[in-house]
């Protein structure tokens, strides 16, 4: 059976976009905290995306919607009416992160399949079969810290599939784990679905020297010819003594292309990119780049050449935890 | 819709230094005219705005001896070319051929900011909510202006064709190919 690749939709277009260039699999998010990718002008209203699940089934591609922040207290009901949302806008499942609302959804739309987010940084056998008996998740997104041998060994003791990131930036912790951004801006991806709000972003640059601020403090700096990455703290690059240097990870993406037949004899069900701030046009390379490896493994070829590093964070690549080596 | 290995294209420095005679006044009601219009037919792109549909937006093209100054004025946007870098609440600068190819779908915004071709300054919110909106409105400038000339569309559509091949530069939306 071919590997699923799910991709990410920032916005309508981009969902069209993913259609278009092959994708089986669309994830998105409403225009709102209840989506880990809650950036200016990004995201779905929910008339948007009715139009956008009903353009993806008339085309044989299925729709994800990303409901994985963590419900704040007392304010509940607004991911409630996000999940009530998406069961009647026709979503082919959910992908849910808190356990709460995995059992509000469980309880409330049971016809609504489940998906456990990677924000819930389940890394085990035993918290994914937990998750699956408790609330009837049929999927598990991994965090990106496992390696090929460990994720065959989830799939031997799971029948739940799995979904791990083949393409796209890189989080230095298990998802869902992360306060970094809160301690510069007060915010971060688990509660208000931002990491680095673009608010407390700022740039300068003086000819040529390009300083990025996160909450007034300047992260990195990076020289005239030198590639930019995002600005988040984990990215940073920081001084300390005589030394300077990236003190959590460098400015690298993730690309597993050339692992996606190891993952498939793992035992992965689909393979997920990243990515849903960027444009339609980075949905269609990276989309049409997957589609055709696994096409091609399944019909016996070799992995092709990948064509995506233009596209990457920093312009460098890594296989990330899935190959751990030291440096 | 493609983002190649090779470099962005730049205005040729002759042609910059000849086109810092031209009047700003005239151009500054022309766009102004000209955004009226794509606003009519994009009424999502200033809705995907939000709080900053009121926003200043300088867009520097740095090949050339101008900038623009945008206000989406919430629906009805404003124009204003003047000499310089511009004032606004957020600056979106690089290659002219850069800008028109984030507009048309053709390049992705992160990767031209990994690259350096690309420029954010002031307020980086502002400036995400225009570029992720411009990305949903799917524009394509030439065919804004093809639709206006009646029996001239034709010949301008290959003008267009012929001046995007012979410069690299995306005046037009590039097709989304059905791969599957």
């Amino acid at each position: 059976m071919v590997m699923e690749i799910v991709c990410p939709a920032g916005t309508p277009a981009a969902l069209r976009a993913a259609v278009k260039a092959g994708a089986h699999t669309i994830y998105c998010g409403f225009a709102d905290e209840t989506n880990a990718r809650n950036f200016p002008g990004l995201n779905f209203d929910r008339a948007e995306m009715r139009e956008g699940i009903a353009f993806a089934h008339g085309h044989g591609s299925k729709v994800l919607i990303a409901i994985n922040t963590f419900p704040r207290a007392g304010d509940e009901a607004i991911w409630h009416r996000a999940v009530a949302d998406a069961a009647s806008s026709g979503a082919d499942a959910v992908i849910l992160a808190d356990p709460g609302l995995l059992a509000y959804a469980a309880r409330n739309h049971p016809e609504l399949r489940r998906h456990l987010s990677v924000q819930a940084a389940a890394a085990n056998a035993d918290m994914i079969n937990f998750y699956a008996e408790t609330f009837g998740v049929k999927r598990v997104v991994l965090p990106r810290v496992l390696s090929v041998p460990e994720i065959a060994a989830i799939n031997v003791e799971t029948e739940v599939e799995t979904e791990v990131f083949v393409f796209g930036g890189l989080c230095v912790m298990a998802e869902g784990r992360c306060s970094l951004s809160s301690y510069a801006t007060g915010r971060s991806p688990n509660m208000n679905g931002v990491c680095s709000p673009a608010s407390h972003v700022e740039y300068y640059d003086d000819n040529g020297i390009l300083d990025a601020r996160l909450g007034g403090y300047t992260i990195h700096r990076v020289g005239k010819e030198e590639a930019a990455p995002y600005p988040t703290l984990c990215k940073g690059c920081f001084s300390a003594g005589d030394a300077t240097g990236h003190l959590f990870e460098d400015p690298v993406s993730l690309n597993a292309e050339q692992l996606i037949p190891q993952l498939q004899k793992a035992g992965v069900t689909a393979l997920k990119i990243e990515g849903r701030q960027r444009s339609r046009s980075y949905v269609a390379q990276v989309v049409r780049n997957f589609r055709a490896a696994v096409d091609a493994l399944e019909a016996g070829q070799p992995m092709p050449e990948g064509m995506l590093a233009r596209l990457s964070e920093g312009q460098a690549m890594t296989t990330g935890a899935y190959k751990k080596t030291w440096r | 819709m493609t983002q190649s290995s090779k470099p962005i294209p730049k205005v040729p420095p002759l042609i910059a230094r000849a086109l810092r005679v031209m009047p700003l006044a005239p151009l500054s009601m022309s766009l102004t005219a000209y955004s009226k219009r794509v606003a009519t037919h994009h009424p999502s792109l200033f809705r995907r705005l939000g709080e900053h549909d009121h926003a200043r937006f300088v867009l520097d093209p740095t090949d050339l001896p101008f900038a623009i100054e945008l206000e989406p004025n919430g629906g009805v946007p404003r124009i204003k070319v003047v000499r310089g870098q511009g004032a606004g609440d957020a600056r979106i600068a690089g290659p002219i051929a850069a800008l028109l190819g984030l507009v048309h779908g053709a390049f992705d915004g992160d990767a031209l900011f990994f690259s350096r071709d690309l420029l954010i300054e002031g307020d980086t919110s502002a400036a995400l909510a225009l570029r992720n909106a411009v990305d949903d409105a799917e524009l394509d400038l030439s065919e804004e202006i093809t639709q206006l000339t009646g029996p001239l569309a034709k010949p301008l559509q290959r003008a267009f064709a012929f001046l995007e091949r012979r410069t690299g530069v995306y005046l037009t939306r590039p097709e989304e190919a059905e791969a599957w």
